[in-house]
């Protein structure tokens, strides 16, 4: 299947290739091993943290690297906490409406620009690319959306950024290169453009729309900017706000017995750290766990359109 | 990326007569609005969102020219000429984040921008498949982690109460805090962007490689081209247009160097460090309510990037190559 569908590439040295020196073979050896462990180590140690005891967490002085006494008390108190399951369910809120919304929004713009000597194409596209390369800048955005009356709301998170013009073209690309035979016969079969694009195009797309869900998906799911220019009660943030503001500086969580200094003093019943690197936690899992249905398609979904020519 | 240059191309074919092949001959205007409605009515939910929220901030850069005042709005808010940019080139804050943006992004070209070749190199030479894909899987990623977890994570690593700083301290070494020291800030963001982005960026490099026809190898290596050789005399030369490429966009974007990364940090190394262009036009505007300067800094950064990306595609067209788009 895999066989098929993605050429295998020489898994054996090619004849005429010298074989490597060991020098060579323990230098690229090494430098993998850092890059691989650069970037697992601390994702595993916050993991750790997070299911470790205060005393673990005291022994080991602040992030727990191997396996001590664990406890899963952190995620308790989290779930128990009304801060953070709110965030959790406004972050969890957002990320499904606004991918739907955005995908919806971006397939039919990308379908609507993928035909060639359609009425106003050319400058319609250009609309859409200029913004790629000037914005009016942060200030202009904000007293726009105040102005539409989003500061406090929710839709200030979702529809400023709903649609990525980069996106558009990445899918527009994939569109195009869809079979002109396959949709020329849906044509002559008298299938208009919304059943083609339903029944022919969306069908051979499978790559690229979930390359492109994930992109919009994780741009919700980490959206924190907005969330902090417009939503200044603590009661609406998403996951990001709650992690900036209870984690990197350090302000007591309300409602844990976290004080600000929490961390340092060790002899609370609750673990500090370990409630903060739950949260941490909390905000890695959805990526994690999408992550590998989409990961095979990065290399279909995104190179056709991003890397053609 | 690239994706701008084919439309354009796609389009420049069109314009130039050259009839799209399905149709012959054009059918007049109307005949085409009317035919072609179903695809513009596709097209105008995206187009309409996309005017408001990018072209009407773009009527909005006038605020540069406003002393604004939000309960006055644009109408109403009295016009002050070039005031404001002659304030901001007054402003000592404003020079030092400039020079911030362009330290911290030169620093970043040097010592970010080869990594993901690099890397792209090393692990096109990996032969066993189920290894290259798995390396593949985790550096991508980071790609996907928001700045703040990323912050997150090097405070729980890097900081002065972090694992290595325990470690090194309890083996009796000296600690050494680079989360706080505004002197390093610059090293500790391009090692913040290389953790997360060069492991993605390895993607369209890995892309150019595979284009390389492995006859090429075979043919250099049986007239007796070592592996260096074929490096020097193949493999560079077979990127050069992805590494011409990415190099234009990043020159583009030279002075937006992770807005949000600033943000988070700024209380951990002070403003004088942290400070670059796109936060200071946030924190003179929305924050201290100076919306008429934030917008006149907004509006200086945005017409420099744009002098920027097309100064660099000269320089692209300069080598022989497209760049973002062609001549």
């Amino acid at each position: 299947m895999t066989a098929l569908s993605r050429p295998r590439r020489h898994t054996r040295r090619p004849v005429w290739e010298e074989p490597p020196t060991r020098a060579g073979q323990a230098g690229k050896g090494l430098t993998l091993g850092l890059v691989l462990a650069a970037i697992l180590v601390p994702l595993y140690a916050v993991v750790l943290t997070s299911f470790s005891t205060q005393a673990a967490i005291n022994r080991a002085g602040g992030l727990v690297l191997l396996p001590d006494e664990l406890t899963t008390s952190a995620y308790g108190q989290i779930f128990a906490n009304r801060l953070v399951t709110h965030a959790l369910w406004v972050s969890c809120a957002i990320t499904v409406a606004g991918t739907l919304f955005s995908m919806i929004l971006t397939v039919l713009c990308a379908y609507g620009l993928s035909r060639q000597g359609s009425w106003g194409h050319r400058p319609i596209l250009m609309t859409f690319v200029v913004t790629m390369f000037f914005s009016g800048g942060i200030i202009p955005g904000f007293l726009l959306v105040s102005a539409l009356g989003g500061y406090d709301q929710y839709w200030s998170l979702v529809l400023p950024g709903a649609v990525s013009v980069f996106n558009i073209l990445v899918m527009r690309a994939f569109f195009a290169a869809t079979s002109r035979e396959l949709i020329d016969a849906a044509g002559i079969d008298g299938a208009g453009h919304w059943r083609t694009l339903w029944s022919v195009v969306l069908p051979t797309s499978r790559p690229v729309l979930a390359v492109i869900s994930l992109f919009y998906a994780v741009g919700y799911w980490n959206s924190f900017f907005n969330a902090m220019l417009f939503l200044p009660d603590n009661g609406k943030w998403p996951l990001q706000m709650v992690i900036y503001t209870y984690t990197l500086q350090g302000t007591a969580l309300p409602g844990t017995g976290i004080t600000q200094t929490g961390q340092y003093l060790g002899h609370q019943e609750v673990a500090p750290l370990s409630i903060q690197m739950a949260v941490v936690t909390l905000t890695l899992v959805p990526i994690v766990l999408a992550y590998p249905f989409v990961q095979r398609h990065f290399a279909k979904g995104m190179l056709l359109g991003a890397v053609k020519g | 990326m690239s994706l701008i240059r084919e439309s354009v191309r796609e389009e420049r074919a069109r314009a130039s007569g050259t009839p799209a092949p399905s149709e012959s001959g054009r059918p007049s205007g109307w005949r085409r609005f009317r035919r072609d409605r179903s695809l513009l009515l596709m097209i105008l939910p995206a187009l309409v969102l996309t005017v408001v929220f990018a072209y009407v901030p773009m009527l909005g850069v006038v605020t540069a020219f406003q002393s604004y005042d939000i309960y006055s709005g644009f109408t109403g808010s009295p016009w002050i000429g070039l005031d404001n940019f002659l304030q901001l080139f007054r402003d000592e804050l404003f020079w030092r984040s400039m020079e911030n943006t362009l330290v911290i992004s030169a620093v970043q070209l040097v010592l970010y921008f080869p990594v993901p070749i690099a890397l792209a190199l090393i692990l096109n030479s990996v032969l066993s498949d189920r290894i290259r894909s798995f390396i593949q899987s985790v550096v991508y990623l980071p790609h996907f982690f928001s700045w703040v977890l990323v912050v997150t994570l090097f405070q729980e690593m890097l900081g002065g109460a972090g694992a290595i700083n325990t470690l090194l301290r309890r083996f009796g070494m000296p600690t050494w805090d680079i989360m706080t020291n505004p002197d390093a800030f610059k090293f500790l963001v391009t090692a913040q962007a290389v953790w997360k982005e060069a492991g993605w960026g390895i993607i369209v490099f890995l892309a150019a490689l595979a284009a390389i026809s492995p006859a090429l190898y075979e043919a250099a290596a049986v007239d007796g081209a070592g592996r260096w050789r074929r490096m020097w005399h193949i493999t560079l030369p077979g990127m050069r247009g992805v590494i011409v490429l990415m190099l234009v966009l990043r020159l583009g974007s030279a002075l937006s160097v992770g807005f949000e990364q600033m943000l988070i940090q700024r209380q951990a190394v002070g403003r004088d460090a942290s400070e670059v262009l796109d936060t200071f036009a946030y924190f003179y505007g929305v924050v201290n309510n100076n919306f008429g300067f934030g917008a006149a800094a907004g509006l200086f950064k945005g017409v420099l990037s744009l002098i920027l990306i097309i100064a660099a595609n000269k320089v692209a067209h300069a080598f022989g190559e497209d760049g973002l788009y062609r001549r």
